[in-house]
């Protein structure tokens, strides 16, 4: 059964497609088989997701239909409501607003400095300093948070954002990824023309190296907003519930509710907290699908 | 100092300009890189080593340094059958998450690496859940898991089946876990090898297709032997990340640690426990440094396998050029950047547009 409906809608598209691509093979051509699968995988990446903003968009116990409710109701935006009524959530988005937004100026600029010195300055120790930036990517940070937390207890930051944006303000793989990408980008002879043209080592880089990285800068930004924007372990120990992350924030409205949580609502506070990254996935997927086969991030 | 040789001028006529402009010269490169260095040995390298130090004192929380312990604090971890409960839980989750992930998205890159129609629509939607943070894909994956209602009660219900006890049961809590891992990085993991694939000369495939061989034959001896390296990348970064895995089962029960008879702790929520509802600095510190030197351990087996991979191999793998290999095997991801962008072209020119 499957099958003929499977031929009687391949068939036509088989037609039209043989003169437009004649020159290409058919064997590399894939199969409605293809698309079956991608489709199906599609629906699982997407129904979590979708079914989410369902339940948050109806009552809590709809979460107990059999099949699934799969057509959002009215009530979204009045969950919604209730999300920034039960939890400080604007405070929460506006601190993950600044938190991942300094780190990632910060990532940013420093990876960009730095790689820019190991990818096309000379000086002594320039390769060893460089594996050690290498060996220390592997350096699993957050193995770390003890004497983090002791330190941030000694400065009495717990509970401040500075807390959260310390540890995330460089990375080794910011600085091996920008030297990756200036050590091609850049060439030498650009360099030394600026210098004959008697710019000073800032100039160069300001004018020279900086506009030249800025495609690398952009995708190494993405990435980073979105580590730090997704980032629980961290800000959950040093961030109380009063001045809380999305990710806190949203923890905290998921353990709330003992015995008879309501779903709607917890859900509508994760269809909320995905909604920025969503919106940043609409603008930029490509450039993070890009990013992702270039290597632009740590895994 | 005889390499400096070309730099050393007759140094009598330097005008004051020019010993600034060489100090410029000699030290900016340094100065580049010292905010990194010196930020990175606060931020990376004092906690770690730190933790070492800790580790070697009853420490509590509140109250701060206490006795000189030695190795005390790692004996009483590793004869606690709690941790050895979390590191088996671990291992399973990791497994559980690891192997079906891996064979999927190595599946679903092999249908990317086509010349699809909409293919800019195919990778974008295998990211999406890429972008859901792992505390509300937990928040999310608590409600399709749960016992009672939900999509998965309904399914099993629809088979007549009974319902399972996705909270309490063990094997079932990790299923569940690794299910929210699966879900949020198989894509993920699936670019990563298709830029892998695409490196792939078609020359080869042409060459082995006039062979006689099928596409199921082409596969097997011809993809995956060419992006083994980018396998065992992504194995690596999956090991690292899953043995560090601490949202998805601290979330799965927010009012545990880990579960009610601790079913689903891991390492990162037994350490978590120790240091903070139980203020143990000691002990937790005793943990981190184990987990850390199991870390090293994976990252060193890696190293091994890739090397005699890489030695036995006379495939023209595409050499790095940095001489470490967990480098190396990110630079086989890395590489394809540049050659992609000439089979894009192609793709483009027979028509194939999205």
């Amino acid at each position: 059964m499957s099958t003929l409906m499977e031929r009687t809608r391949t068939e036509p598209t088989a037609t039209t497609e043989a003169p437009r691509y004649r020159k290409g093979k058919d064997h590399e051509r894939p199969g409605i088989l293809t698309y079956a699968i991608l489709i199906a995988f599609f629906a699982i990446s997407a129904f979590p997701l979708w079914w989410s903003f369902v339940i948050s968009s109806r009552q809590s116990s709809d979460t107990n239909l059999v099949p699934p409710a799969v057509l959002p109701g009215p009530n979204f935006l009045g969950n919604a409501a209730k999300v920034f009524e039960t939890a400080p959530f604007l405070q929460a988005l506006a601190n993950s607003v600044i938190i991942s937004g300094a780190i990632t100026v910060s990532v940013v600029f420093f990876s960009t400095l730095a790689g820019y010195s190991f990818a096309k300055l000379k000086f002594r120790a320039s390769n060893g300093l460089l594996l050690a930036v290498i060996a220390t990517m592997a350096i699993p940070t957050q193995l770390g948070i003890i004497p983090l937390f002791m330190l941030m207890a000694e400065w009495e930051w717990v509970g401040t954002l500075q807390a959260v944006i310390l540890p995330g303000l460089v990375t080794a793989f910011g600085v091996f990824f920008m030297r990756q990408y200036l050590v091609d980008v850049i060439p030498d002879e650009l360099i030394e023309a600026a210098r004959v043209d008697g710019a000073s080592m800032w100039g160069t880089f300001w004018h020279v190296a900086l506009p030249a990285a800025r495609p690398a800068m952009a995708v190494l930004a993405l990435f980073t907003f979105m580590a730090a924007w997704t980032d629980f372990l961290w800000p959950l120990l040093v961030l109380g519930p009063r001045n809380p992350s999305v990710q806190t924030a949203l923890a905290a409205l998921s353990a709330s509710g003992g015995q008879t949580p309501d779903h709607s609502l917890v859900l509508a506070g994760a269809v909320l907290s995905v909604i920025p990254l969503l919106i940043l996935f609409v603008l930029a997927g490509k450039q993070l699908v890009a990013g992702i086969m270039q290597g632009a991030v740590k895994g | 100092m005889t390499s400096t040789a070309t730099v050393r001028r007759p140094p009598a006529a330097l005008t004051f300009r020019q010993k600034l402009n060489r100090f410029d010269y000699r030290a900016s490169p340094y100065l580049y890189i010292a905010p990194f260095f010196i930020l990175f040995a606060l931020i990376g390298i004092f906690p770690i080593v730190y933790t070492f130090n800790v580790s070697l004192y009853e420490w509590h929380l509140l109250k701060g340094q206490g006795d000189f312990v030695g190795l005390d604090n790692y004996v009483s971890v590793l004869s606690d059958p709690f941790f050895w409960n979390a590191f088996g839980n671990t291992i399973s989750i990791f497994l559980l998450s690891a192997v079906p992930q891996l064979v999927i998205a190595t599946l679903i890159a092999a249908l990317l690496d086509q010349t699809l129609r909409g293919r800019t629509f195919w990778r974008m939607s295998i990211l999406l859940p890429y972008i859901v943070a792992p505390v509300a894909v937990a928040v999310i994956f608590l409600q399709i898991f749960n016992q009672y209602h939900g999509p998965v009660a309904g399914l099993l219900e629809l088979f007549g089946l009974d319902p399972i006890r996705w909270a309490f049961d063990v094997f079932p809590s990790h299923v569940a876990i690794a299910s929210m891992v699966n879900w949020r990085w198989t894509g993920y993991n699936a670019l990563i090898l298709l830029a892998a694939m695409q490196a792939i000369p078609r020359d080869v495939y042409e060459s082995a297709a006039l062979d006689g061989a099928n596409k199921l034959r082409r596969f097997w001896s011809i993809t995956i032997p060419m992006i083994r390296p980018t396998l065992i990348f992504v194995v690596i970064t999956s090991t690292i990340g899953g043995l560090q895995i601490f949202t998805e089962p601290k979330l799965f029960d927010p009012r545990s640690n880990g579960g009610s008879d601790r079913q689903f702790q891991t390492i990162v929520l037994y350490l978590y426990e120790l240091a903070f509802p139980r203020r143990d600095f000691g002990r937790a510190s005793a943990t981190a440094w184990i987990l850390f030197l199991v870390i090293i351990l994976a990252g060193l087996i890696n190293f091994a396998i890739t090397r005699a991979i890489r030695t036995n191999d006379a495939r023209p793998v595409r050499i790095p050029k940095v001489r470490d290999t967990l480098i190396t095997t990110r630079s086989v991801s890395t590489s394809p950047a540049r050659s992609r962008s000439t089979t894009t072209s192609t793709t483009d020119q027979r028509g194939g547009r999205a």
